[in-house]
């Protein structure tokens, strides 16, 4: 295989990696709703728990992105 | 971060979506074989520091606000109470830098959105990782530092959270300070990825609008959508970087958590 070929699938297979941030996002604010919903006077005490959860979670879909830009752009 | 790949000239696309995040010399300046010039990055970031502080700065003087001072109050009070929420009373000798951080990022992402089409081309300061993880090993660094003098090696005890079963620690404790190293490349990873990713997508989709002709005006709407979409990731990750600052300096209070 061309190493050219190999860097641009290489870079699209570590893309894969957003569709877990996909996940624990949609996850974090699904749960954040659902509590706020079944109790209102509780969910301003926790937004920035819920921004906390929701940065964590991207970060880790984000180190798989990095990978790829790495590998189109910095090798 | 240079573009290698040759998307322009060979993928059919009319613009090299990369080309935006390049960085051109406007004054060279050099010290011995230290390139100091003053680039385009340079120039964003002097305009937004101009920005940001006519917000503050100008104009607050009326008891009844007007437009633009009330959301500089926003800010302002938005801000406060983060600070007070995440770190208490005794964070409150760190609200003027939280805030200082957290209006240089917001102001850097807004200006990479709103760019004058001719005079000036649009550049996003934070959309390279060299800023980013400055402005993150700035926090991480000062805050280890600040632990460190504020309780000397108590500070360790952070590594240890209280109540852990002692068996538990030689498992728990290279977990947390493998976490604990990771604090700046996550912080700096999180908001140049997003600005990064953000640009090339809106690119991308100006790319089709030019590229479908009369029938470009759906992705034109979509655009629309991306744009508004990007204001709010722009003010989000500016949030999300001071709040995260916050808890760092907070950890740096209060080591026995």
């Amino acid at each position: 295989m061309e190493p050219e070929a190999a860097k641009l699938i290489g870079a699209g297979i570590a893309a894969v990696a957003m569709a877990g941030a996909g996940v624990g996002i949609g996850n974090i604010f699904g749960s954040y709703l659902q509590g706020a919903l079944r109790n209102p006077a509780a969910a301003d005490s926790q937004r920035t728990n819920l921004f906390i959860g929701f940065a964590l979670a991207e970060a880790t879909g984000l180190f798989g992105l990095l990978i790829s830009f790495i590998l189109l752009f910095g090798v | 971060m240079a573009s290698t790949t040759s998307q322009g000239s060979e993928g059919g696309l009319a613009l090299d979506p990369m080309h935006q995040f390049e960085i051109s010399r406007i004054i060279p300046i050099k010290f011995g074989s230290i390139d100091a010039s003053f680039t385009n990055s340079s120039l964003w970031m002097v305009l937004t520091v101009i920005a940001v502080s006519a917000l503050l700065l100008l104009g607050t003087k009326r008891i009844v606000p007007s437009r633009l001072q009330s959301v500089g109050e926003m800010i302002y009070e938005f801000i406060s109470n983060m600070v007070r929420d995440t770190m208490g009373d005794e964070g409150r000798k760190f609200f003027p830098f939280i805030l200082t951080l957290f209006c240089f990022i917001l102001g850097a992402n807004m200006l990479g959105l709103f760019a004058l089409p001719v005079l000036l081309h649009p550049f996003t300061v934070t959309s390279h990782i060299i800023v980013t993880f400055a402005l993150a090993a700035l926090v991480w660094v000062g805050a280890t530092v600040f632990g460190f003098y504020k309780h000397g090696l108590g500070y360790l005890k952070l590594f240890a959270p209280s109540g852990t079963p002692p068996i538990m620690l030689p498992l728990l404790v290279p977990i947390e300070i493998i976490s604990y190293l990771s604090r700046p490349v996550s912080l700096s990873v999180r908001l140049f990825a997003n600005m990064m990713a953000g640009h090339t997508m809106l690119k991308v989709f100006a790319t089709f609008v030019v590229a479908l002709g009369w029938a470009g005006i759906i992705p034109l709407a979509v655009m629309v959508g991306f744009t508004g979409l990007e204001v709010l990731i722009a003010f989000l990750q500016a949030f999300v970087f001071a709040i995260l600052s916050c808890m760092y300096i907070n950890d740096a209070l209060h080591p026995s958590h």
